[in-house]
This record gives C-alpha cells, structure tokens and sequence, in this order.
C-alpha cells in the first residue's frame, strides 16, 4: 500500500465495481437469447407471420435489455462522473 | 482516462461556447450543436415534403412515394396499439419519431448523437410522462389517482414508484444504447492502430448507429404508444 493515496486507492476500487456492475450484463444476454429461440420456433411454425413475430420479438429484447443497460450506466458513472472520493 | 495510449479517444459532451443568463453560467455543448444540425435537416426535409404534397400527382414521384410510404408505415405502427385513436396522436408519434430517428443517425454524419446526452431522452421521457398523466386526468378524472390503490391500498408505493419509474426507463433506455455505440465507436477510432480504421468501422456503423439506432426509435414510440392506451 506504500505510495497509493486514499485517492488513487478509491478510483481503483471504482473500476472494479463498475466490473462488477456489468455482471448485469448475463441477464439480458439470457434473456434475449430465450425470445430469439421462441422466435426461431413460432416462424418455423408459422412462416407467413415472419414480420410480425420478428418486430415482436426486437420490441421484447428492446425492453429485456433494460436491466443490462442500467447497469451499464451504473458502471459509466463510477468510471467518468467519479461520485465518491472527488 | 490517462491510462490510455497516445491518442485519447474522445467520447465525451464538450463545450463549445460558454454565456451567462440569470447569474448562471450555461454552456452551447456538442449536443446542443447536433441537435441544431438535426433540426435545420428536418425543416429543410419538412418544407420540400410540403411543397411535394401540395402539387400531388396521381402518378408519385420518387420522393412522394417515399413520403407516402414513410406515413403509411407510421399509421400502421400506430394502428397495432392505439387502434381507432391513431388520428388523434399521430402529429406527436411522427414528431418524436423523425427527431429521435435523425438524432440517432446522425453518428453516421460524424456527429456525437445527441440523443446520448442524458438531458435530451429526459425531456423525450417527460414529455410522453406528461402526455400519459394528462390523459388519464382528462378521461378518469379522479380514477386516475384512486387507480394507484386499486388492488389494496398497501401496494400504493409500489404502484406510485411504478408509475415514476416509466418515464426513467424508456429515457435510460435510449440513452443507454446510444451512448454505448458512441463509447464503441469513440475508443475503436481513438485506441487502435490506423490499418484497422479502414473499412471495419462500416460494420460497427452498421450495427451501432443504424440497427440499434432504427430498434431503440421503435421502442421509444412503441413503448410512448403503449403507456398512452392504458390512459384512454
């Protein structure tokens, strides 16, 4: 710990948090992936509904990814916007 | 971000201009720049179009077939979920629509999207707040609020907190995607080696600015559409 102020060791520990918020990111990789395979099976099912099972399935993954995507913002502000330790 | 290589990619809202109103310093940034630029190339579109639709012929031409069909395309999103009251929202969809769209492409332009500067998709998200809120005030009245405690009353804060968190998440939403393309987009330029900046960046524009760009415009009104028919 010689030669690391409280400062540096705060921003250090900022970047592994905001790693650690990206973990977020295994949900909706899951989760996009299960409507995509659902997707895959009802246009094998039913080919003349390809469009609009495919903007469905793009509106669902849109609102699936949420929960990825706050994450992500999460991690972007303990990386820029540096809230603790300024 | 100086643990970067020599060139530093740049990713960031900078200030362009700096002017004092009230006693506060505001500043003209990249964004609001971006969103001029988007909306000069929307008027200079919006005033072609109406000098196009006003000599309409019978046989379109090619920019009034696109016009026609770029409005018929947006009735018939709008038709999927409000149904017969499509007439009534179709001027503040297409509004939103042609703004966000054009804001988003317009990474393509080489600008910093607008739309990936949080305080823009705040205002888009407020605004579709407002719009559902004054609707359901004008057609329930005071339903609107006792709807809050509708099943019991003890699931009020968490309806309340439902209702507040609408319009965080469609702005976040937009924002979020937005603004990881123009991270993506800013440390391939600004990290790698000058050989790979020739022709592969086509594809990351590709998927970055046009596909997710395209999907998120979808989703705001989609989304703005569907908040606003649980209202009527």
């Amino acid at each position: 710990m010689n030669g690391i102020s409280g400062q540096d060791f705060i921003f250090g520990c900022s970047a592994i948090g905001a790693g650690l918020a990206m973990i977020a990111g295994i949900g909706p990789g899951v989760g996009q992936g299960i409507a995509a395979g659902h997707g895959a099976s009802a246009v094998g099912r039913n080919p003349g509904a390809q469009s609009q099972i495919t903007s469905t399935m793009l509106l669902g993954q849109a609102v699936a990814e949420t929960t990825g995507l706050y994450g992500l913002v999460v991690a972007i502000i303990l990386m820029f916007v540096k809230p603790f330790g300024a | 971000m100086g643990m970067l290589i020599s060139n530093e990619p740049d990713f960031m809202i900078h200030g362009v201009l700096k002017y004092q109103m009230f006693g506060q310093d505001f500043w003209i940034t990249t964004t609001t720049i971006g969103m001029w630029i988007v909306t000069v190339l929307i008027l200079v579109i919006a005033v072609l179009a109406n000098r196009t639709l006003k000599n309409a012929t019978d046989v379109p031409g090619t920019f009034q077939n696109a016009l026609e069909y770029a409005y018929t395309m947006l009735e018939k999103m709008g038709e999927t979920i409000l149904g017969g009251n499509t007439r009534r929202f179709i001027n503040y969809i297409g509004t939103i629509f042609l703004f966000i769209l054009f804001c988003n492409l317009s990474g393509l332009l080489g600008l910093r999207a607008p739309t990936a500067d949080y305080g823009v998709t705040f205002l888009l998200g407020m605004f579709t707040f407002f719009i559902v809120n004054y609707q359901g005030i004008k057609n329930h009245g005071v339903g609107h609020f006792t709807s809050l405690f509708q099943p019991t009353p003890v699931l009020f804060p968490i309806n309340l907190i439902g209702e507040l968190a609408n319009p965080l998440s469609i702005s976040l939403r937009l924002f979020a995607n937005l603004l990881s393309g123009v991270i993506i987009m800013g440390l391939w330029y600004g990290m790698l080696p000058i050989f790979v900046n020739i022709g592969i960046p086509a594809a990351l524009h590709a998927y970055c600015d046009l596909f997710s760009g395209c999907i998120q415009t979808y989703v705001f009104c989609m989304l703005t559409m569907v908040y606003v028919n649980d209202k009527l």
